[in-house]
Parts: C-alpha cells; sequence; structure tokens
C-alpha cells in the first residue's frame, strides 16, 4: 500500500489557478466520494486551503492513481487536464509522506510556522471522516501528522516571535513592561501600521489610547475607533508625553517632531520610567539621539523590520530541527505500513507458530529420551502438519483480501492477535520490492 | 556525623542536580527543565534543613559558628528566597544564577574544614542566631537583587542595541526584573538592619560594647549605606531601572567583601577563630 499526493500549492501555483481548483468547504461529499469511486483509490482526504489543494490518497498502484487524481481535478473544476498539469505536483511513499508531515508542521506555509494549516487539514480531515473515505492508513498517518506537528511546535521554536512589524512592537513591548494593561499608548499622525500596531496593543491588554493629530477632527475619529480613546490637540500633546509609555509615531514631517532634548524632559517627568518610543515615519519623527537616554527605547522602522527579519531567520533555523523530527517519524511510520503488507506477513505468521513448535518439541524431547529417530520424525511431521492446517485457512483468507478491500484490516489484526514483530531481516527482504511499486 | 554528612552531599548533589536542570533550560532547548529544577531544589532544602536539624541535635548549636557552616547556611537561604521569589514572579531564569551559586556555596563549605566549634560562653546568648539568621537572609535578598541586575543590564543592552541573544527570549521583562530589584531590597534591607542591630546588642553582651569598629562592623556599616542610598533614592527621586540595577550589584560586591573579604583578609571578631578562642 502506498501514499499518494497529488496537488498545487502558492509555490507551483498562482492564486488565479488556485482559486479555480479549490474545493468550497460547503460541498465536500461530492468531491469525495468522487475520488474515492476511482478505480486505483482506496482511501482519500481533500484539503482545500487558501494557499493549496491537495488530494492525499491510498493505493496499491500509485502510478495509476496519480494519472487518475490528475484527471479527476481537472474534470472536477471543468479544466483543461494539460494546462493544469503544468501546476501540480505528484509524490508518492516516502516522498508522500514528507510532504504531508511537512505541511501539517506548517514548514511548507507561506510563512513559516504559520498556525492555520493544521486546522485546515485537521477539518479536511472531519469531512473525510463524516462521508467515510478514510480507511486505516490515511486515518492513521493523518493523526501521525497531527501528533508530528504537535510536536514541531512544542519542540522547536518555529512558531515562536512575531513576522510582522506591528507585532514585532507587541512583543518589544512586552520585554520592556511587565503589564501592559496600565499602560497607555499614544499615536502621533494616522499611519496605517501605527494604527495597525495600536490595534495589537489594545488586543494584548492596553487600556489607554491617546491620539493626536495636526487635523483635530482626524484625531477624534480615529480615537473614536478605540474604546476610550481620547484626542488630543497637535499644539500640546508634548505636555501629555510624560504620562505615555508607548509612542506610536508616523506623521508626514518633514522635521523631527520630538527633540531629543525634550525627550530628556519628559523622563525626569516620568521619574525615569521606562518609555517606548516606535516611529515608523520616514523622514522620521523622532530624533534617534534619544535612545541613548536611560529608560528610553527608540526603535526607527528599519530596526523592527531588522527584528522581523531576524525572526523570520530563527523561523527557518527551528526548520531544520523540525525537518530533523519529520525524518525520524517518516522512517516509524513506513516500518508500520510496511507491516501491512501481504506476504510478510504471511511469512512471520507461519514463522512465529513454527518457532512455539519447534520451541515444545524440544521441550518433549528432551523428557521422553526412549525415543527413536524414526518415532521422533513421525512427531516432528505431525506437529508441522498440525500448524500447517492451522495456518491454511487464515493464509488463504490474508491471500484474498490483498485483491479486495479491507485487507489491511486483517493484516492489522494478525500482527496484533499474534503479536508479530515489526521488522527482521527475512521480512524487510521480502518486503522490499512491494515498497519500490 | 554519618547522617549529617550523607545528608550534607545528598544536598550538594541535588542543588548540581537542579543547576543542570535550570542550565539545560537556559541554554539546551529544554524550556520544561526548569519546572523539573523548581522541584529538585524544593527537595533539596528540605533536605538541607533536615541536614541542619540533625547538626542541631549533635552539636547543640546555631549552624553558624565556622566557615563551613556560615557557608552551607547561606546556600540555603539564598535558595529559599529564590524557590519564594519564582512563585511570586515566575523567574525560572534566575535558577541559572541560584543554582549553581547554592551549589558554589555548598562546594565551598564542603572544603571548609567542618570543625564544630564550641562558642566561647560569653558569646552564648539568643541574640548570637537571631543576629546570624537576620544577616544571612538580608545577604541572601541581595544575592538575588545581584543576578536580577546583571540580567536587567543584558536585557537592557539587547533592547538599547537591538542585537539580540537566544537569551533575550527566556529573560523577563524589564519592568518585572526592575520589581524583583525592588522586592529584594525591600526585603534584605530591613533585614540587614535588623541583623546590625541585633549584633550591636549581641556585642554588648559578650563584649561590654555595642559598636567598637572592628572591620566586618565597619564594612557592614559602608554596605548599609550603600543599600540605604539606593532604597531612598528608589523611594524619592525614581532611581530605577539600569542605575537601580548597577547599584545592587555594586552593593553586592561590598557585600561579598564583608561577608568573606573580611574573614579571609582581615582580623577582627568576626573571624570564625575568634569565636573560639575567646
Amino acid at each position: 500500500m502506498n501514499i499518494v499526493v497529488v496537488g498545487l500549492s502558492h509555490k507551483t501555483a498562482p492564486v488565479e489557478i488556485r482559486e479555480k481548483v479549490a474545493f468550497p468547504p460547503t460541498e465536500m461529499e461530492t468531491p469525495l466520494r468522487q475520488m474515492l469511486a476511482l478505480p486505483a483509490v482506496a482511501e482519500g482526504v481533500i484539503v482545500s486551503t487558501c494557499n493549496r489543494v491537495e488530494l492525499y490518497a491510498v493505493s496499491r498502484t500509485p502510478e495509476a492513481a496519480v494519472i487518475e487524481l490528475k484527471r479527476f481535478l481537472a474534470d472536477f473544476h471543468q479544466l483543461a487536464a494539460d494546462k493544469l498539469s503544468e501546476h501540480l505536483y505528484d509524490l508518492e511513499g516516502k516522498d508522500a509522506i514528507r510532504h504531508v508531515l511537512r505541511v501539517a508542521s506548517s514548514l511548507d506555509s507561506m510563512i513559516i510556522g504559520e498556525p492555520q494549516i493544521l486546522g485546515q487539514i485537521k477539518t479536511a480531515y472531519g469531512y473525510a471522516s463524516e462521508y467515510k473515505t478514510l480507511g486505516l492508513i490515511l486515518n492513521r498517518f493523518l493523526h501521525k501528522a497531527f501528533s508530528v506537528a504537535k510536536r514541531v511546535r512544542t519542540e522547536t521554536a518555529i512558531a515562536s516571535n512575531a513576522v510582522s512589524v506591528s507585532f514585532a512592537a507587541v512583543e518589544l513591548a512586552r520585554k520592556i513592561f511587565d503589564d501592559l494593561e496600565d499602560k497607555t499608548v499614544m499615536l502621533i499622525g494616522a499611519g496605517e501600521m501605527c494604527e495597525l500596531a495600536a490595534r495589537h496593543f489594545v488586543n494584548n491588554g492596553v487600556k489607554k489610547v491617546l491620539v493626536t493629530n495636526r487635523t483635530f477632527a482626524r484625531a477624534e475619529k480615529l480615537a473614536a475607533e478605540f474604546n476610550g480613546g481620547i484626542a488630543v490637540s497637535f499644539e500640546n500633546f508634548r505636555e501629555q508625553l510624560h504620562r505615555v509609555d508607548i509612542v506610536l509615531s508616523s506623521t508626514g514631517a518633514p522635521d523631527y517632531v520630538l527633540s531629543a532634548k525634550r525627550v530628556k524632559e519628559i523622563i525626569k517627568l516620568r521619574r525615569h520610567k521606562p518609555m517606548f518610543l516606535i516611529d515608523i515615519a520616514v523622514p522620521r519623527d523622532i530624533d534617534p539621539l534619544a535612545n541613548k537616554f536611560d529608560g528610553i527605547y527608540l526603535y526607527d522602522v528599519d530596526d523592527l523590520q531588522g527584528v522581523v527579519q531576524a525572526n523570520l531567520k530563527g523561523r527557518e533555523k527551528e526548520a531544520a530541527k523540525a525537518e530533523a523530527i519529520i525524518d525520524g517519524e517518516i522512517e516509524q511510520f513506513q516500518r508500520w505500513l510496511t507491516t501491512l503488507e501481504v506476504k510478510p506477513t504471511i511469512v512471520a505468521l507461519r514463522r512465529q507458530l513454527d518457532q512455539v513448535r519447534k520451541t515444545e518439541l524440544e521441550k518433549t524431547f528432551a523428557s521422553l529420551n526412549a525415543l527413536g529417530d524414526k518415532e521422533r520424525k513421525a512427531i516432528e511431521a505431525m506437529t508441522a502438519a498440525i500448524v500447517n492446517k492451522i495456518l491454511h485457512h487464515p493464509t488463504n483468507i490474508l491471500k484474498q483480501s490483498q485483491n479486495g478491500g479491507g485487507g489491511d484490516q486483517y493484516v492489522d489484526a494478525v500482527r496484533t492477535l499474534f503479536d508479530l514483530p515489526e521488522s527482521t531481516d527475512a521480512q524487510q527482504d521480502e518486503a522490499e520490492p512491494s515498497v519500490d511499486n | 556525623m554519618g547522617t549529617m554528612n550523607l545528608l550534607f552531599n545528598l544536598t550538594t548533589l541535588i542543588y548540581l542536580l537542579a543547576s543542570i536542570c535550570y542550565l539545560m533550560a537556559m541554554l539546551g532547548k529544554r524550556p520544561q527543565a526548569a519546572r523539573t529544577g523548581r522541584w529538585v531544589l524544593l527537595a533539596g532544602i528540605i533536605l538541607h534543613a533536615a541536614c541542619f536539624a540533625v547538626r542541631h541535635s549533635t552539636t547543640g548549636g546555631a549552624p553558624v559558628t565556622s566557615l563551613h557552616e556560615s557557608l552551607s547556611f547561606f546556600a540555603w537561604c539564598l535558595v529559599l528566597l529564590f524557590l519564594l521569589l519564582d512563585l511570586r514572579f515566575r523567574l525560572s531564569v534566575m535558577g541559572a544564577f541560584a543554582g549553581p551559586l547554592a551549589f558554589l556555596l555548598m562546594l565551598g563549605s564542603a572544603v571548609s574544614p567542618d570543625v564544630v566549634v564550641q562558642l566561647n560562653p560569653m558569646l552564648r546568648s539568643w541574640l548570637f542566631p537571631v543576629h546570624i539568621v537576620f544577616a544571612f537572609f538580608g545577604n541572601a535578598a541581595f544575592a538575588l537583587a545581584f543576578g536580577a541586575g546583571v540580567m536587567y543590564l543584558v536585557q537592557d543592552r539587547m533592547l538599547k542595541s537591538k542585537r539580540f541573544t537566544r537569551i533575550y527570549q527566556l529573560l523577563p521583562s524589564l519592568g518585572t526584573l526592575d520589581k524583583v530589584n525592588y522586592t529584594c531590597l525591600s526585603v534584605g534591607f530591613p533585614l540587614m538592619t535588623l541583623g546590625i542591630i541585633s549584633g550591636a546588642f549581641w556585642a554588648n553582651t559578650a563584649w561590654g560594647a555595642y559598636w567598637s569598629w572592628d572591620p566586618k562592623e565597619t564594612w557592614a556599616l559602608i554596605t548599609w549605606f550603600l543599600y540605604a542610598a539606593l532604597l531612598h533614592g528608589r523611594l524619592t527621586i525614581g532611581w530605577r531601572g539600569r542605575k537601580a540595577a548597577i547599584f545592587s550589584i555594586i552593593g553586592f560586591l561590598f557585600l561579598l567583601f564583608t561577608f568573606l573579604g573580611v574573614n579571609l583578609l582581615l582580623d577582627g571578631q568576626h573571624t570564625f577563630e575568634a569565636f573560639a578562642q575567646l
């Protein structure tokens, strides 16, 4: 049995293509049923997000499955198959397993580490199990993917640290102040990025927002958008600054709106309580010299970009750790997949029972010294015949199940009931060719 | 004696174990290790307390008459205060400072000769243990203020220069560190004051004079003035943050000299030999 992936993502297809191939979440029953009806597909899941559309399938004949799945994707959306196929990728076996684990762990995302994708795959799993297009293998595989994604999230720092300027500002503030609840934010000017950052601050507990603008009406309008926001006239906002802990500045002024000297005075008025100044304006609003004073932390737009870049780099570094985790898990899963092969299972089952037979024979012979060679041979032949008789029917069932559906369940059951080892050398030799199929 | 040594060595080992946990949490990739460290450390102070109890039952005195005993008692005070602080502020990073420091103090204690000093009868008074307990808990609080001060400076440096290392993620906010500094100061300073006062009363019963300008007394007074200045500055003119951090670091260096340097380098009534000789 093989895992097959066919799909496209933000890496291979522009949004014009992605939107045409997307499956609306409310109508998943039809495509899932059609997918399962494909002759080469035994189990199937459809993952459809704005950045990717992927079909995960289990098949005994992966090549055929890939062709069928590609045709299904084109036909279902009424697209020209050859035009669509240039955006499609197809993976099978180990590569397919790795791909799905990477997607679930958000290593394949546009922004590495973003958390939504795991939820989206869980939703896809939900639809597939609702419409019963899942079998033993995909069920187990997707659960594996969820647990790997969780491991990656907890064991690496892949999702920590902000990757947007406005979030980076909030994170920095959290490192300066112990509590944002009792802090006051002042917006100087009405830049979009400042407004966004201010919203993040409010979402993170800041209660008091002051807004100032050269046009007082605009200040009032913006202040009204924040619960409890207060507009301050541009002429005397400087007199309010010592009551403010976080300043977000983005005016269009050609010169500094806040001089270093003024900042120094404010610090004294504040009795050296720390102050976080965020200057997103270009040209800058606050004299960069102000950063020198004790308790003043001044960040301009480049500084914040620098933080974001460093965070992104940090995520990439963490991604390497995540890949290592995934590598280990692939092997584990593949080993399990191999055990579902019928032939090696029969071999292992035979070996297990033969082992029991031999051990018991030896015990018996050891206590029956009077037996001659002839008798011994007869008893041995008899025990071997018993084992063969017992195994005859189960072996037949297992062999037949290879062709019909539900074979994996039998194999899995036999493995569990007889406690067959996951891998022995001989078994792997037997199993190797079927993995390469 | 055997049980005591066993308990002592076990405690030392446990402090080492806790240090490893905390350092792993800070330098390694396992932030969960700090939680283990906390429990290990808690086990450590309980064992350590048992160690003192056994010692008291055999020697009968307060366990602080030799350098061996003092260092060990200091380690205990430090760990206890750290755990309380951790409970209040969630300061597991500081465990990477308090844990190893406690372990080093235990090592120092282990290599100092373990003599049971029979206190000179003149020095026996209930004021003696009171003096010691106040002084040592005060010192431990200042040691933690020192740790918070160093962390503050590191964090402040990174936020100002906008270059962040791995430690940045682990350090608490400047605001928290400053609060820790203030908490340690407001706990440590009264303790130190009481330590000095009880010491003076004890000196009066032992030597017949409240204050005799013995080197340790002089240095303790200098250190006391330093911390008094810092507390005053905090309360009246808003000394905080970096300035308070630097002050706590300098204050602790003075304290170290008072605690160890004076005993090791200078003579006076507070040397451990003097306890027995008088």
